[in-house]
């Protein structure tokens, strides 16, 4: 009989030895195992164009046209109906994107080295909060924001990340949860520490003065900048975990705006997924509950490494999503200690005298206790082209943990 | 001379407080002088030069990577100080206990793994899979639930019982530990009387009457009203009545039950006679033949049991053993006991004292029927055999008056190599034998000389009834027989119950102690004050705060909300108990 305990300590052992390292950029298509031409990925577990959700189908026309793969909407819509572009998770290429998570063979994308385990995955360029690519808009102006992104920040950032020899995660990470950041919603703090570091090596490296200046200010900006590598670096850490024969630890938790999907270590690439729910959220100012989209994106990652909603308690700032008091903060995370294996030995919560951070989830204690995951998460438009709504939280369809669970169960004979 | 050692940390964030932390408790540690814990960077480095701490490692960190230095008196003591790193920056203390309510019994152990008991009302239906999960984590239950089916019962308190720890229930009302009351109890003080009681209220009238009497208790040991039945077996009252047994603040014993299975009442006292002080025995409906039995008392009631547990914790008694018995002058084989009776009355007395003492006597003129010797004239087991009955005093004497038939039966009962005691009685004054010693002694005599000859010793004990006056003298009759080498004494009563020790003892002597069935409850650790998890009621948990003991609820809920398929998968996934 398989030892759960034994495997689900070393796979969670492996997601907290892991030591993710920003170590360049470079071409989806160049460095993305299985990526090809005519292939995009996009966020969640796998799903057709006929079930899609309006922000996918968005950000895909978005890449189509970003690939001069066509020249209208009306253009790229036929073409990915047509079948001839090849749809795929990012998960199943190493990669993670947000919201959309649409990855298209040309752009830009961070290659994240996990040094302990020489894991290698990869994540998309950020483009700022408001109407962007990931969440399904493809105007003039978001297509023109990319471009710009792809030819001078890109290439920027390239250079200093190589200059500064790397940017270590997981340190960034560690500090930023004691400077107020959860580690997903908020990456106020981890993206200027992002930034101080790279921004040396910008002034350094930049092939101007006006460059260096517009892409510090780019990225000190943008309090998500850091979100993509954090994302791509969380896969990394989770997926040394995965494939333990017998763990019952979660590895991948996505959603595509349609589904909600995990994979479990033991139980291999299998996707165990629901229907995704509706987020609880606060809209910006004009939006409500109407405009949302169920919940999108492969950000979940960070839950599943031990931060995002995980760590609600060392972020009050994100209390408003929550209730508004710091105690449902606490609360969020503590429920997260009863469905977890571990407390993580490098992101602690000073509130929590210095505890872990609750760290890979156990399936069985979430259908056990029927609590599922907490997420902290943005919300985006359910059509096409209009970006983000709002906010909020989510918990993870329970479906999902039962199904796996039985799966679990067949697999390793506990009928 | 001192030995420095360095370990360079790259990749990691700690918050200088917490540093600080780390390198007072290294500091702390055995054997080490000093200890540097600091981020790689200049200012840090060259602090650490003024110490004399700068090691090379430490002179080639850098700022992003954490240096930890020991510098201990041997290079032992600094490997075992930079092995406790980690669980240093682990170590935290306990979160919040009282305010957060864990969502399971498994959260409650990691917020308070000193917690000794867990407290189950939860529903009947779910309480066998809480119990066996309190069981997984080391705790002892008070299982407060009722509707939990015997056959769950008993095979939760063998777990139990391998694992050495205590299930108190199902249906178990009343517990008392370090003097605070579980579920339906008194606040009884604390003092040198340990109970263990398969019956809830029961246990309240007991131990409050104690109280009332200016004594008080060490534990009240609740198991639940069918502990006692013959398929639970006593289980878990005989570890109670073990580990009070054990408890050397626990100077008398109470053991009360509702009505127990004879055999498993026998089972208990026969333990209970080994626990080396006085135990007060209360079994209810019970009947019982004495008041005393060497380190057993029996009361009357519960009120009995309380007045006679504080009189004896007040007066101690001297607890003798076996000592006086001829145990070890028999053989192997002998394990017989023969009782030759002139009298009726006193053969039946015999045959009702030694019921308490032996599995069964047989008889000719059986108190129950069961017990029919088939032949009178045949002796077999342990066997009384009242010579005055008709089949023997057709044409002749009854025996009072003629001894010759009685001491033939007496010969052939002493060669026989499996008899260990004979008994007789001699019954004296007008119409009797005018001098049945002078026949009976001479015999006995001859009997015992012939047994020791063969190897044998021969234990022949005899009741004389009579006075001083009757014209055969009491004394005078007693005075033969003992010079024969009989055991004389003039009550029947005392007699039996020497008799009755003897063959207890015998049938103890050849009994190889039985392997000790799992593991003994843990008394040091049973004896912590008391910390314990709640599960269910919640009012338990309130008063067990309310007399100042620790105490986590759980936010409990039925496990998989319910869903039996999903249920005993879990189950089945468990990680295996914990031995």
């Amino acid at each position: 009989m398989v030892d759960i305990e034994k495997a689900n300590a070393y796979a969670v052992e492996r997601f907290m030895e892991a030591r993710p390292v920003v170590t360049t950029m470079a071409k989806a298509l160049d460095v993305i195992p299985g990526m090809h031409e005519n292939m995009f990925l996009h966020a969640g577990p796998p799903v057709t164009w006929e079930r899609m959700s309006g922000p996918i189908k968005g950000a895909m026309i978005g890449a189509c046209l970003f690939e001069g793969k066509a020249k209208t909407a009306e253009e790229a819509e036929k073409l990915l109906k047509s079948g001839k572009i090849e749809f795929s998770p990012c998960h199943d290429h190493m990669a993670t994107g947000p919201m959309a998570g649409v990855i298209a063979p040309s752009q830009l994308v961070y290659v994240v080295e996990n040094q302990t385990h020489n894991i290698k995955c990869f994540g998309n360029l950020n483009e700022g909060r408001g109407k962007v690519l990931r969440m399904g808009a493809y105007s003039d102006d978001v297509l023109a924001k990319l471009r710009w992104m792809e030819s001078v920040l890109g290439p920027t950032v390239k250079a200093a990340i190589e200059a500064a020899g790397g940017i270590d995660l997981r340190a960034i990470l560690s500090k930023a949860l004691h400077m107020g950041d959860d580690g997903h919603n908020r990456l106020d703090a981890a993206s200027i520490l992002w930034t101080t570091q790279l921004a040396p090596f910008i002034a350094k490296t930049a092939k101007d003065t006006a460059t260096a200046f517009d892409v510090i200010k780019f990225l000190g900006d943008n309090a998500l900048s850091i979100l993509n590598p954090v994302m791509a670096g969380c896969k990394t850490m989770t997926y040394a975990g995965h494939n333990v024969e017998g763990s019952t630890i979660v590895t991948t938790m996505a959603r595509n705006g349609t589904d909600w999907g995990i994979r479990v270590s033991g139980l291999g690439d299998q996707w165990f997924t629901a229907p995704s729910p509706m987020v609880k959220s606060l809209y910006f100012p004009g939006f409500t509950e109407k405009d949302a989209c169920p919940d999108i994106g492969d950000s979940v990652i960070t839950e599943t490494a031990g931060i995002g909603g995980f760590a609600m308690a060392t972020a009050p700032a994100l209390v408003t999503f929550i209730g508004g008091a710091p105690k449902d903060a606490i609360e969020t995370t503590l429920d997260m200690y009863e469905i977890t294996e571990a407390e993580h030995k490098q992101f602690t919560i000073p509130f929590l005298d210095f505890r872990g951070t609750p760290t890979g989830v156990d399936i069985r204690k979430v259908v056990e206790k029927q609590i599922t995951p907490r997420v902290n998460t943005g919300v985006a438009h359910k059509d096409p082209g209009v970006g983000q709504v709002g906010a909020g939280v989510v918990s993870a369809p329970m479906k999902c943990f039962e199904d796996a669970l039985i799966a679990f169960a067949d697999k390793y004979g506990f009928n | 001379m001192a030995t420095y050692k360095t370990q360079i940390r790259s990749g990691v964030y700690y918050d200088s407080a917490k540093l600080m932390m780390l390198q007072r408790s290294l500091a702390e540690l055995p054997g080490v002088l000093d200890t540097g814990v600091v981020m790689g960077t200049d200012s840090n480095k060259e602090l650490l030069a003024h110490i004399g701490l700068d090691t090379p490692e430490v002179k080639a960190a850098k700022p992003d990577e954490l240096a930890i230095v020991i510098k201990a008196e041997n290079e032992k003591a600094a490997d075992d100080a930079l092995a406790q790193v980690d669980s240093l920056l682990a170590a935290r203390k306990s979160q919040g206990g009282d305010e957060y309510r864990p969502r399971s019994i498994e959260s409650a152990v990691e917020a308070a793994p000193d917690a000794g008991w867990v407290i189950v009302s939860v529903a009947g239906r779910y309480a066998t899979a809480v119990t066996r999960e309190c069981l997984r984590l080391g705790k002892h239950v008070h299982l407060f639930s009722d509707n939990v089916s015997i056959e769950n019962e008993i095979e939760l308190k063998k777990e139990a019982r391998e694992l050495g720890l205590l299930v108190m229930g199902p249906d178990c009302g009343t517990a008392i530990v370090d003097g605070i009351g579980m579920a339906f109890a008194n606040k009884v003080r604390k003092g040198p009387i340990g109970i263990v009681a398969a019956a809830g209220t029961g246990l309240q009238q007991v131990s409050s009457r104690i109280h009332q009497l200016n004594s008080g208790i060490t534990f009240g040991i609740g198991t639940g009203g069918r502990d006692l039945k013959e398929s639970v077996g006593a289980i878990t009252f005989l570890m109670g009545l073990d580990v009070l047994a054990r408890d050397p603040d626990t100077k008398v014993i109470v053991l009360t039950s509702k009505p127990p299975a004879a055999k498993v009442a026998e089972e208990v006292l026969k333990k209970a006679r080994k626990a080396g002080k006085p135990v007060v025995v209360n079994f209810i409906a019970r009947p019982i033949t004495t008041t005393r039995d060497g380190n057993l008392f029996f009361a009357t009631g519960l009120d009995d049991a309380a007045r006679l547990a504080v009189e004896l914790a007040n007066n101690p008694p001297t607890l003798t053993g076996d000592e006086d018995l001829p145990i070890k002058k028999f053989t192997k084989e002998q394990k017989y006991f023969r009782g030759l009776f002139s009298g009726g009355t006193l053969a039946y007395e015999a045959q009702h004292i030694l019921a308490g003492y032996m599995p069964k006597v047989l008889a000719n003129s059986p108190i129950n029927k069961e017990n029919q010797l088939p032949d009178a004239f045949v002796s077999q087991e342990n066997c009384i055999v009242d010579l005055g009955e008709d089949e023997f005093t057709q044409g002749r004497l009854h025996p009072m008056m003629d001894n010759e038939l009685r001491i033939r039966r007496l010969y052939e009962e002493a060669r026989d190599p499996e008899v260990a005691v004979i008994m007789l009685d001699v019954v004296i004054g007008y119409g009797s034998h005018p001098n049945p010693a002078s026949e009976i002694a001479p015999a006995i005599a001859k009997c015992i000389a012939e047994a020791k000859n063969a190897g044998r010793h021969l234990e022949v004990v005899c009741v004389a009834t009579g006075t001083d006056e009757d014209p055969q003298n009491l004394n005078d009759q007693i005075a033969q027989l003992k010079a024969a080498g009989a055991i004389v004494d003039t009550s029947n009563e005392v007699v039996c119950r020497y008799v009755g020790r003897i063959m207890r003892a015998l049938a103890e002597r050849d009994v190889v102690e039985e392997k000790a069935v799992g593991k003994p409850v843990d008394l040091e650790n049973l004896k912590k004050p008391l910390s314990c998890i709640n599960v269910g009621l919640e009012s338990f948990y309130t008063n067990i705060k309310d007399q100042g003991a620790p105490c986590i609820q759980v936010e409990w809920k039925p496990p998989a909300g319910g869903n039996e398929k999903l249920m005993n998968i879990l189950q089945k996934m468990k990680a295996p108990v914990k031995k």
